[in-house]
């Protein structure tokens, strides 16, 4: 008889439980997930980084570069270094290749006697211009933005190329 | 005694010791399990042993990007048997890769998958994804500079997937750069998030070893039907079923301390992998390459046709796990003895066979140039021709030597092309410098014509030795 009311009350009592956990649930998940996810959430700025004074580069020559990334921790240590290839191609005009292979990633290196850039991982191989020469490589490798300020050579940091599935640039 | 055994029985009676474990140490399981067994437990002690000296690194160990590389060398150098346990953390990687993979070729080939136990396959193939990857970020804790680039290499293949790819990548790396995330983050990875999923898996995988019995013995002629599969299998233990302590467990446990007692050795005499340069990711003179068991995808990479590779490194991995998970659904039922199934062991040996070759490849790396090429001996040039030593010359400047091989020096990327006059003719060779080739650069752009005539001179000059 008094069985209904009994019954709404249990079920009630059961969604508000429910509901509760799902509450705290969730309460809990927002910060957990932020600290998951953090690096989707933080926005890395781009800066402009000193990566030399115009003396330091010979026309003509290509150089390995090293600059900070723009968001380095002050934990990082060494970790917070990037490297570039920098070229001073005309007395005013550089170029600077990202030194990812865009294979796979790995470090890539400049030959200059052979005026080719080689990657030691699966053997990709890049004129001196970017474009690739041979092995795996799915495209021409990334440059970077160079600028001359005053009496030094500034380069604008970016993130880890990462070559996409179908990749824009055609292979050459 | 008698005190003692009364203080026991109060103990057992409350904790229900014996209540909870006798029922599983005593279980019935098929007569015949011997030793094609035991490679299941034998995971199951190096995943402990992994466990155990995991912790042990961890009281050592800085998880951090800037002072990991610093801590790895104390444990290597300074510490207390710091070698040795670095040692057997990284040997008892390799045996659990080596245990897992053994008794997933195990179960396939006996086709233990098949009805009822569909559910332990799948929790299964996921253990051994999961192996993979404790063995993947394992291998990136050791912060060297391999280790650096190795989490580059692994952003940049996760990359390729369209939409989520990036967001994936920065998931490893811990931002768009290697940085001051990028360790906290894999060691979270490596100690806390993958174990919490293969400890969930493992208790689910040996639950389930528990409700449906271990697969009796295959035999031809006896397959599986659902419909009768599990009265038959009761039916079966009741008869001629013996008890798992002692009968089949000293097996697991002998084979299993076995393994242990290798893995330490190993680990005393070769000790853990060195460590390479520091973790600056500026350093660029590295050659990044992933331990043995990685070893196979990373020829695998190199050998691709380079059409086709960016898809493969998306959906390969992708139609790999999928055609395992469907593998129960596909057969569950019918023959198990592999003597009736000569398909399943003839895969099992290609999928062997091709996993072992790309190995042996990979150790040879036959496609990197080979920077470390010395100038080429007098004796290997073999003229007082100046333009034939200035050939030999360009030879090694332009970079030629570190994939083509002249007589004993030289890469093994490109042919051998130490009589390469006898297959070519002098205008062939010119015309194969200027444009390339596939697998080559051209280097019309690159090399002067006296250059070309030199390095012309210099290889038809080489067929006389």
């Amino acid at each position: 008889m008094n069985d209904k009311p009994q019954e709404n009350r249990r079920s009630f009592l059961i969604k508000v439980s429910l509901g509760l956990s799902a509450l705290s649930a969730i309460a809990v998940a927002v910060p957990v997930f932020s600290a998951l996810l953090a690096p989707l959430l933080e926005k890395t700025p781009e800066l402009w980084r000193r990566v030399g004074s115009l003396d330091d580069f010979a026309v003509g020559t290509t150089n390995i570069v090293k600059f900070e990334n723009a968001d380095a921790k002050a934990w990082a240590g060494v970790t917070a270094l990037s490297a570039a290839w920098l070229r001073r191609d005309e007395e005013n005009l550089f170029t600077a290749f990202s030194a990812n292979c865009t294979h796979l990633g790995c470090p890539i290196r400049w030959e200059a006697g052979a005026e080719l850039f080689m990657c030691p991982c699966h053997g990709g191989v890049y004129y001196k211009d970017g474009t690739v020469a041979s092995g795996p490589p799915p495209r021409a490798l990334v440059q970077y933005q160079v600028r001359v300020n005053k009496n030094d050579v500034e380069l604008l940091t970016a993130p880890i190329p990462l070559t996409p599935l179908l990749p824009s640039k055609q292979r050459t | 005694m008698k005190i003692l055994k009364k203080i026991w029985n109060w103990i057992d009676d409350r904790s229900g010791f014996s209540e909870i474990f006798k029922p599983l140490m005593n279980h019935p399981v098929p007569p015949g399990s011997k030793w094609s067994y035991v490679f299941g437990s034998a995971t199951l002690f190096c995943l402990i042993l992994q466990i155990v000296t995991g912790i042990a690194l961890s009281l050592l160990y800085q998880p951090s990007s800037s002072e990991a590389y610093h801590s790895l060398q104390f444990i290597t150098h300074t510490a207390k048997f710091g070698n040795v346990l670095r040692g057997i953390h990284y040997f008892g990687a390799s045996g659990m890769i080596i245990m897992v993979g053994i008794h997933m070729m195990r179960v396939y080939i006996m086709a233990a998958y098949k009805y009822p136990r569909e559910m332990s396959w799948i929790s299964g193939v996921l253990l051994l994804f999961l192996t993979i990857a404790m063995g993947f970020t394992g291998q990136l804790l050791r912060w060297d500079s391999n280790g650096v680039w190795s989490a580059v290499v692994a952003a940049e293949q996760m990359g390729r997937i369209p939409f989520i790819g990036k967001f994936i990548a920065r998931l490893i790396l811990g931002g768009d750069t290697i940085g001051g995330h990028s360790l906290s983050r894999l060691y979270s990875y490596h100690v806390f998030i993958i174990p919490a999923f293969i400890f969930l898996f493992v208790g689910y995988h040996l639950m389930l070893v528990v409700r449906n019995g271990i697969s009796e013995p295959a035999k031809a002629g006896r397959p599986v039907d659902p419909k009768t599969y599990r009265q038959w299998y009761k039916d079966m233990l009741k008869k001629n079923g013996v008890p798992f302590w002692p009968y089949a467990a000293w097996r697991d446990i002998l084979f299993g301390a076995a393994t242990i007692i290798v893995i330490v050795f190993f680990a005393f005499v070769f000790g853990p992998p060195e460590l390479t340069h520091p973790p600056d990711p500026s350093f660029i003179y590295t050659n990044p390459s992933p331990d043995w068991y990685m070893l196979s995808i990373f020829s695998l990479f190199a050998l691709m046709p380079p059409k086709i590779e960016s898809v493969v490194i998306f959906i390969g991995p992708i139609f790999t796990i999928l055609i395992l998970l469907s593998l129960p659904f596909l057969s569950n039922k019918g023959e198990r003895s592999p003597i009736r199934r000569p398909w399943a062991v003839f895969g099992s040996a290609c999928v062997f066979i091709f996993i072992f070759t790309l190995f042996l490849l990979g150790e040879k790396s036959a496609w990197s140039p080979h920077f470390d090429v010395k100038p080429l001996s007098k004796s290997t040039i073999n003229s007082s021709n100046p333009s034939v030593i200035e050939g030999a010359h360009l030879f090694y400047k332009k970079g030629c030597l570190y994939c083509h091989r002249i007589g004993e020096q030289g890469g093994l990327k490109g042919p051998d092309l130490t009589k390469l006059s006898l297959r070519l003719s002098e205008s062939d060779i010119k015309l194969r410098i200027v444009n390339g080739g596939s697998d080559m650069p051209a280097y019309g752009g690159i090399l002067s014509s006296k250059e070309l005539d030199a390095i012309v001179d210099f290889l038809k000059n080489s067929k006389q030795q």
